[in-house]
């Protein structure tokens, strides 16, 4: 195409070119081999729902792990295959007809949204935790979604043994739509994902087996602010239409490039005109900043991160930032860059006060789950930080962020999961005094994963917020830097008084206890230390990784 | 390839550390043991440094050097100078002592519960910190430096909040809650400090591309990197505040009464004598060679706080009722004293701020511990509940007051040498600054000699009587200490011919050179 496709956030892919109105109608060309992680998802979740109809209620919970574990596996198996097979350096290219990018960050991002999710359906799958229940052992969700809470049929349905087993499926679901979420090349696909992998999480959030009321009244805030968000999205993509006349990535960059003089004669009164451009753009920056949860648009987040289980927590606080993070990036670095003298001073304001936001409202928490929800809030801004650089090391750096906070995050909820009271999780923090007493491993764990939220050296915390905060540094940013170091410095504050409360105060008479949990969430709490320190003293691999990752194809 | 010494010497402590924390619960002793062998492998590896350190020689020897993560240009690189051989050597030396006069501060008070293991924690947490503090004196690398100066603070803060001293008035309780908030208070102050050095660090790598100090060193001087004078001010002022709260400096110095008061006397001899150096080491590594001509810039202001910590330390060690608050605020009135000489920006100067550190570490560390061994006969921490101790124990008495009178400088003992050193060469430059520094000697003396006479003259009060003196365990401890308070007071030839080299380069980073004195002296 033109000169101006010299560009250092993004290459050119050959080969797909806009079809001139008069050619004759040809199949569309679908790269399947390249599309193989998400095709491998979405065809074992189909497989889900059939085991949900034809195999023995008693066969299911084992065949849905066996499927949902192995489903993750060979997907990341696939996207390791691509990855080494070039795709995400040299061969990146467009695929799909140019709905979906395949190229360096995409497979990273589908990379780490795998992995977490294959070590946070090790909590779902978790059976140990709650107390056998009529001769059955349960695991987090209730016995039958569909039931009235406290009602007759709910207690018929747990007497019976029943198990929501369908969650194996909606997961599945959901990181289908995360994956193609990052991936996505035009603002359809990007709509799809997203309704994709939000609607089985609003499901997923009510199911809670203990707490429902709050578990469902977390999902209708959540379903509630999404269709909000996903509205303002829709919306946005409407309106960049009018302005660009395509919803593909590339022809918009174009048209906001300039390099397009050609005009639609159909949008002839709309096309070009730059206040669609700025209306539709920060339209659809509110919806992605909504799944980021970022301030001011985190209000459900504290409440969802509570009210969900907690296994599910932590699979939405990791997974879907990482998807949703992928896909604001590729969305500023591919289609907006022009653009970037805009909504550069907006994000520095939203990174402004998320991270201080965040931090702030912190302080005052007395729920584990929520201090924690804050606490993703805060890093929504550090990691805006680095999305603001706009140099490909930002990309770099919020690739390795991402993958290194949603290992600690999925560990961090999975021993949330183990710390229970008569009343099931023991959230309220007061009875996590003198944790380290009586569980001193359990105590150490957790007190690893929130020093690594608080980014003290050796962990891979630090070195995630070192590699934002240094492409910040570079991208002229700096005065967010030391925001995001002042913010630091409050958010480390309370997760200290958490490691005082664990380590330094008298255990409680009544105080919880520690349940002793099957090996899966053995698994996912080990996985999730190695990875923090793993990252946190030799990160130089993965970095690597993130950087030969760091380029968009347009 | 050489042998790496240097590492050798601060993973000796950290495999020390891993290995005391997995001994079984019941084999406490063993643990003891085997902390107390590790730091002494620890100083014999620090011995061999400091045989095989060439006064004269490179400014950085026994260096080492390995890449590390590229992408952030770090790379893990080695060296000392004499000024950090001197210190490391310090630390090498205090830590058995430390272990030492520790021995039974851990042991736990009810043996039920068979998981929580507080003594192999706390040993192993002591050796941690002594792996951390180490590496940190070798560091030649200023991301590494900032790691290390980072990660100590963990370890450090699980023992001040995890092992109290078990003197206290008032309930548990309350003590507990006391201590917990002087280890939160330590921690958020020095991590709010490293925060902000750490905008520093970042901003000195997009500046000069590396955190390499040797090549940033290099470029200053060959002139391919010029900072501007405003990013280098701010630059500078990230940098030292971190070590100011850490050293620590008026104002930013109350975190230590608190610490130092909560923590066993073992442990506050671990913050002031060896973890808080690292703050004044680095103010003359980072500081000074980084960044010379924005320290020109800030020495009137850092020398006026310098001076307020002198004489508002010594006033405030005057007015104290508690004796380890009171050798806490005498700290302060000697970090004063350190920074003072740092900053007086005249050799003597800097050398005698180097030697105070040494010194200060071994002075403070003799006085704290007795007054650890006698605040553990006694209970009680409060000055008042003593007097009359020499009647009954004079062994401790004595030593007692040898380690005061090495904390007022007396004439003969370590620390005189260090600190005429610093008023000379404070005076040479700044002839008043030298003047008001001087009243913080002569509030020493009151500070010292009134604290020995309420606790160990006059009559014996109820408490005290039967009181038993220093068990040969606490003379293994102290004896070795007041031998060399005396050694190199008269004799501190060995310390200044390693410290004066390093000295003369650091001057020469920062375009000093002395004020000529007006009638030539002969040599």
């Amino acid at each position: 195409m033109s000169a101006t496709a010299v560009h250092s956030l993004w290459t050119m892919a050959g080969g797909v070119t806009a079809a001139a109105p008069d050619e004759k109608f040809k199949a569309p060309v679908i790269e399947y081999a390249q599309l193989t992680p998400v095709l491998i998802v979405i065809g074992v979740a189909v497989v889900g729902v059939l085991v949900e109809a034809f195999v023995p209620r008693r066969a299911r919970y084992y065949t849905q792990v066996f499927l949902t574990v192995v489903a993750l596996a060979a997907a990341f198996a696939a996207v390791i295959g691509l990855a080494a097979g070039g795709y995400g350096t040299t061969k990146a290219h467009i695929a799909a007809m140019g709905a979906i990018a395949v190229d360096g960050p995409a497979l990273f991002l589908q990379g780490t949204i795998l992995l977490t999710s294959l070590v946070a359906v090790f909590t779902f799958a978790e059976r140990r935790l709650d107390p056998v229940a009529h001769g059955n052992r349960v695991d987090s969700f209730a016995a039958q979604a569909a039931s009235v809470p406290g009602s007759e049929s709910e207690q018929a349905a747990v007497k019976a043994g029943f198990t929501t087993t369908e969650v194996f499926p909606l997961v599945l679901f959901s990181v289908a739509g995360m994956l193609v979420f990052p991936a996505a090349n035009d603002l359809l696909t990007l709509f799809v994902a997203l309704e994709v992998f939000s609607l089985p999480l609003y499901l997923l959030c009510a199911v809670a087996r203990r707490k429902r009321l709050m578990s469902q009244e977390a999902a209708v805030k959540y379903f509630l602010l999404g269709a909000f968000s996903s509205a303002f999205l829709l919306f946005g993509i409407a309106l960049l239409y009018g302005y660009a006349g395509s919803v593909s990535y590339a022809a918009i960059a174009n048209v906001v490039d300039g390099s397009v003089t050609q005009i639609d004669p159909a949008l002839a009164a709309t096309m070009g005109n730059d206040v669609l451009l700025l209306i539709g753009g920060a339209m659809i920056l509110t919806g992605l900043l909504f799944k980021v949860g970022a301030v001011p648009f985190h209000m459900w987040t504290p409440d969802v991160y509570q009210g969900a289980p907690t296994p599910v927590t932590g699979f939405m606080a990791a997974a879907t930032k990482v998807a949703a993070f992928g896909a604001l990036l590729r969305l500023l670095y591919v289609v907006l860059p022009g653009l970037s003298w805009d909504w550069r001073p907006v994000l520095w304001a939203v990174a402004i006060v998320t991270m201080l936001g965040g931090a702030v409202v912190a302080i005052t928490q007395t729920d584990i789950k929520r201090l924690l929800a804050y606490s993703s809030i805060a890093h929504a801004g550090f990691i805006l930080a680095g999305v603001i650089a706009t140099t490909p090391s930002g990309i770099s750096s919020v690739l390795f962020y991402l993958g290194a906070y949603s290992f600690v995050t999925v560990g961090a909820f999975a021993v949330v999961t183990l710390v229970r009271d008569a009343g099931g999780e023991a959230t309220h923090l007061s009875k996590w005094a003198g944790l380290g007493r009586r569980s001193p491993l359990v105590a150490a764990v957790f007190a690893v994963y929130l020093l690594a939220f608080a980014g003290i050296p050796l962990t891979s915390g630090f070195a995630g917020k070192f590699a934002v905060f240094k492409a910040a540094a570079e991208g002229g940013a700096g005065g967010l830097v030391v925001i995001g170091v002042i913010s630091s410095a409050i958010a480390a504050f309370f997760y200290i008084r958490v490691i005082v409360l664990m380590f330094f105060s008298e255990p409680k008479a009544d105080g919880p206890t520690v349940a002793v949990p099957s090996p899966l969430t053995m698994t996912t709490i080990a996985v999730g230390v190695a990875v923090t320190l793993v990252l946190g003293l030799a990160p130089q691999y993965f970095l690597d990784l993130a950087s030969q990752a760091g380029v968009f194809v347009r | 390839m050489s042998f790496p010494l240097l590492t050798a010497t601060a993973a000796l402590p950290a495999i020390g550390a891993i290995a005391t924390a997995a001994v079984p619960a019941a084999r406490r002793t063993a643990a003891k043991w085997l902390a107390l062998l590790f730091s002494l492998a620890t100083l014999v590896l620090a011995g061999i440094v400091l045989a095989r350190f060439e006064p004269g020689g490179a400014r950085y020897q026994l260096t080492e050097s390995h890449a590390w993560i590229k992408d952030f240009g770090v790379r893990y690189e080695l060296g000392v100078d004499g000024i950090g051989v001197a210190l490391l050597a310090l630390t090498a030396l205090l830590i058995p002592f430390v272990i030492l006069a520790g021995w039974h501060d851990a042991d736990p008070l009810e043996t039920k519960s068979s998981r929580w293991r507080p003594t192999q924690g706390f040993f192993a947490l002591i050796l941690m910190v002594e792996a951390m503090v180490i590496l940190s004196f070798e560091a030649t690398d200023v991301f590494l430096f900032y790691i290390l100066f980072e990660a100590m603070l963990i370890p450090m803060y699980f023992l001040i909040g995890g092992f109290g001293d078990r003197a206290h008035s008032g309930s548990d309780e309350n003590a507990a809650a006391q201590r917990s908030y002087a280890a939160v208070k330590f921690l958020l102050y020095n991590l709010a400090g490293g925060l902000i050095m750490l905008a520093a660090v970042i901003g000195l790598y997009v500046v000069a591309g590396t955190f390499s100090l040797s090549e940033i060193a290099e470029a200053r001087a060959n002139g391919s990197l010029s900072m501007a004078t405003g990013t280098e001010r701010w630059l500078f002022l990230g940098f030292f505040f971190a070590f100011a709260v850490k050293a620590p400096l008026w104002p930013l110095h109350t975190w230590l009464p608190n610490a130092m008061g909560e923590a066993t006397s073992p442990v506050a001899v671990l913050i002031t004598a060896v973890v808080d150096k690292v703050g004044t080491f680095a103010m003359l590594r980072f500081c000074l060679q980084l960044f010379p001509d924005a320290s020109k810039w800030a020495t009137p202001v850092i020398l006026v706080l310098a001076l307020i910590s002198i004489v508002y330390g010594a006033l405030l060690a005057v007015g104290q009722r508690d004796i380890k608050r009171l050798i806490a605020y005498a700290s302060i009135s000697h970090f004063g004293f350190i920074i003072l000489g740092i900053f007086a920006m005249t050799s003597q100067g800097q050398s005698g701020a180097t030697l105070y550190m040494v010194n200060h570490g071994i002075s403070t560390a003799a006085l704290m511990l007795v007054a650890g061994f006698l605040i553990t006969r006694r209970g009680s921490r409060l000055i008042a509940d003593y007097g009359g101790v020499q009647k009954v124990a004079p062994v401790l008495a004595g030593t007692f007051l040898i380690g005061g009178l090495a904390t007022l400088s007396l004439p003969g003992l370590s620390p005189f040498v260090s600190e005429f050193l610093v008023l000379v060469g404070t005076f040479s430059a700044y002839p008043a600054a030298g003047i008001i520094a001087t009243t913080g000697i002569v509030l020493a003396a009151l500070y010292v000699l009134v604290l020995y006479q309420r606790t160990m003259t006059g009559p014996v009060k109820a408490g005290v009587q039967g009181m038993a003196d220093l068990k040969v365990r606490e003379l293994v401890v102290v004896l070795p200490l007041v031998a060399l308070l005396i050694f190199l007071g008269v004799y501190p030839k060995p310390l200044t011919e390693i410290v004066n080299p390093a000295v003369q380069h650091t001057m020469s980073d920062v375009h000093k050179k002395d004020p000529q004195p007006e009638v030539e002296a002969a040599k």
